[in-house]
């Protein structure tokens, strides 16, 4: 086997010039595929990271009829028990109680519709990071009657800071409610959707508004473990059953799927890489094998075994992936490290990356045995890829490969 | 004792409608230690003889035995060891493999029967040296003239200890004084060591060495001439 593996070997450096070519175009199409998919899967990633960060947490409670109806009666009956249980437990990193409540915010400019959230601004910053989102103006503070618009709600109504917005909406008897806020500070988000979508105030200005107690809708929270999240839930549900206990998973099954989505499409775009790559392997150890029919012929005149004909061109074959594999490998390695730590800035599309989701830094990422499978994929491909020449080896008649003894 | 022997030998082609008797039923016995030339024109089935001795092709009908054993009716795997194990090849272009070294070449074969590597080195340095290439034991194919090449092709094709060796042309690419060196060394392997050689050729060179010539044509043995040396 040794000197089996040792002719192999010298066999692939006969021609040097091709050898290389293939095993350069192996590590190059390993390469790529691993950083196209270290990409994709970094996008959805992130996006599924935002997305939780700043706007779903790993849990939300509700009441049990919010989901049918979202609105303003379908509080979340004795949130202060739940409250104090959540702030004892120690999985539990942050959390937000908020007021929901859909209406309307207008300026002179115009009007959208949009979900007001009543929030305690320490709370929802130790959550979502909103106080540190801020692209303009100030956060919530002590003082009274102040709202965060969005970027996009802001260039929609032509609102500042400091400019006057209006807010309505209606309260469970049907009344229309307004009022006054000053602009306090314009905050960004990962989508311009979600940046339309909600604005801020503080729980207080909305108790004071609508002119009696309300208890929250929601409760938010976010767990130091993210694979604890469906454990966590499950508990949550069985100790409290009278509320609604959803998992990120459950409120934005889109996230769930597209990752699941996307590691199987992580592998078919390696498959097809591979298969590509496959062709050219076939086609150089074709030739190989087609350049060396009188040697091949030789050999087994004077007595190698098909057997081992087969394995030369086996080893051949395996040792030329095998070069060029896990060059790609290390190479895919060390650009997803680099990469998944310095991002990607893609701030000239960063526009059409916020409509999906994200920003426009994108930090690749994939899985540890990502690449073991890889790796795994590269010797079958090596290895389906030597069968029809190592079999068209095995087909040469001694006599016509030397034409004579 | 025969160390060939071939009873009623036919080799019958098909070439599109028309029948091609390459050997046309030859009886041919060799003995140990002969030195011959199988000689006759181009198509006169010389060629088809000698691929039918070394077991490279299968007889349309009739025997053929080597060193007592039928081998016309062994098959493909059984073939390739027995031609490991009892026939050494000299080839017209010495294919020579070019990735391993003029010893790694002879012990090449040797390493297919599984002989053990003190064995193999000693061997393959003895036939070097033999063959007069005791020095240029670590030198590649592409770094040796044609003579040389052939002379490690001869080494190569004693060293698994075979029956006897079947040469075909195997001075037709050399030059006058390499050849006289190929033929010096291969008088000598046959009479010192009793190795028999079975040569094709048109090489009247060749011809004039060989103790026994034997002219066929037509597929048929024409004449069987032994001379007295």
């Amino acid at each position: 086997m040794t000197t089996l593996l040792k002719i192999a070997w010298r066999n692939i450096w006969r021609n040097q010039l091709r050898s290389l070519v293939v095993i350069f175009s192996i590590m190059l199409g390993i390469w790529a595929g691993i950083f196209i998919n270290g990409f994709s899967y970094g996008l959805n990633r992130q996006r599924t990271k935002e997305a939780i960060q700043t706007s779903l947490s790993h849990i939300q409670v509700h009441d049990t009829a919010w989901n049918r109806e979202p609105n303003i009666q379908n509080q979340l009956p004795q949130p202060e028990k739940l409250l104090a249980f959540l702030e004892t437990r120690p999985e539990v990193r942050a959390l937000s109680a908020r007021i929901l409540v859909n209406g309307i915010v207008a300026t002179a400019n115009g009007n959208g519709g949009v979900q007001i959230s009543g929030i305690n601004p320490e709370n929802e910053a130790h959550l979502t990071g909103l106080d540190a989102r801020l692209a303009q103006g100030d956060y919530l503070g002590e003082k009274k009657n102040k709202i965060l618009i969005g970027r996009a709600l802001g260039e929609k109504l032509k609102a500042r800071v400091g400019s006057k917005v209006v807010i309505t909406f209606t309260d469970k008897n049907g009344l229309i409610i307004s009022g006054a806020f000053k602009v306090a500070g314009i905050y960004t988000a990962s989508s311009t959707q979600a940046e339309e979508l909600r604005v801020y105030i503080r729980k207080a200005d909305f108790q004071q508004l609508i002119g009696h107690p309300v208890h929250e809708h929601e409760i938010a929270l976010l767990l130091h473990k993210p694979v604890e999240v469906l454990a966590f839930r499950d508990k949550l549900q069985a100790r409290f059953p009278y509320y609604e206990v959803q998992s990120w998973q459950q409120l934005a099954p889109e996230l769930s799927y597209a990752d699941e989505i996307m590691e199987s499409i992580l592998y078919i775009i390696i498959g097809i890489i591979m298969l590509a790559l496959s062709f050219g392997i076939v086609n150089t150890m074709l030739m190989a094998v087609l350049e060396r029919r009188k040697e091949l012929g030789m050999l087994m005149a004077v007595g190698m075994s098909k057997r081992k004909v087969f394995s030369m061109i086996l080893l051949e074959t395996l040792i030329l992936s095998l070069c060029g594999g896990p060059l790609g490998i290390l190479l895919g390695f060390i650009t997803i490290t680099y990469t998944g730590s310095k991002g990607i800035d893609l701030s000239v599309v960063a526009g059409g990356l916020q409509s999906f989701g994200v920003g426009s830094v994108i930090y690749p990422y994939i899985d540890t045995v990502f690449y073991f499978s890889t790796g795994i994929l590269v010797i079958v491909m090596a290895l389906l890829s030597a069968l029809y020449p190592a079999q068209r080896a095995l087909k040469l008649n001694p006599v016509e490969a030397i034409r004579t003894i | 004792m025969a160390v060939i022997e071939t009873r009623h030998l036919q080799r019958i082609y098909q070439d599109g409608n028309q029948t091609i008797k390459a050997v046309n039923g030859i009886d041919l016995e060799i003995e140990e230690g002969e030195f011959t030339a199988i000689v006759g024109p181009s198509g006169s089935g010389k060629t088809t003889l000698l691929n039918l001795i070394g077991g490279l092709d299968k007889p349309t009908s009739g025997e053929v035995r080597i060193a007592e054993t039928p081998i016309h009716d062994l098959s493909d795997n059984d073939m390739i060891n027995f031609r490991l194990q009892h026939i050494g090849f000299v080839f017209q272009a010495y294919n020579l493999i070019p990735v391993l070294t003029a010893a790694e070449n002879v012990e090449f074969i040797m390493l297919l029967q599984k002989r053990d590597k003190a064995e193999r080195k000693q061997r393959s340095q003895q036939l070097l040296e033999a063959v007069g290439l005791g020095d240029r034991l670590t030198k590649r194919p592409g770094e040796l003239s044609g003579g040389q090449q052939q002379r490690v092709a001869v080494a190569r094709a004693l060293a698994s200890r075979p029956s006897f060796v079947l040469a075909d042309e195997p001075t037709a690419n050399l030059d006058s004084q390499s050849t006289a060196n190929l033929l010096d060394i291969m008088a000598r392997l046959n009479k010192e060591e009793h190795m028999t050689f079975v040569f094709a050729t048109h090489d009247q060179r060749v011809i004039d060495r060989a103790r026994r010539v034997i002219t066929v044509e037509d597929g048929k043995i024409k004449s069987d001439e032994t001379r007295d040396r």
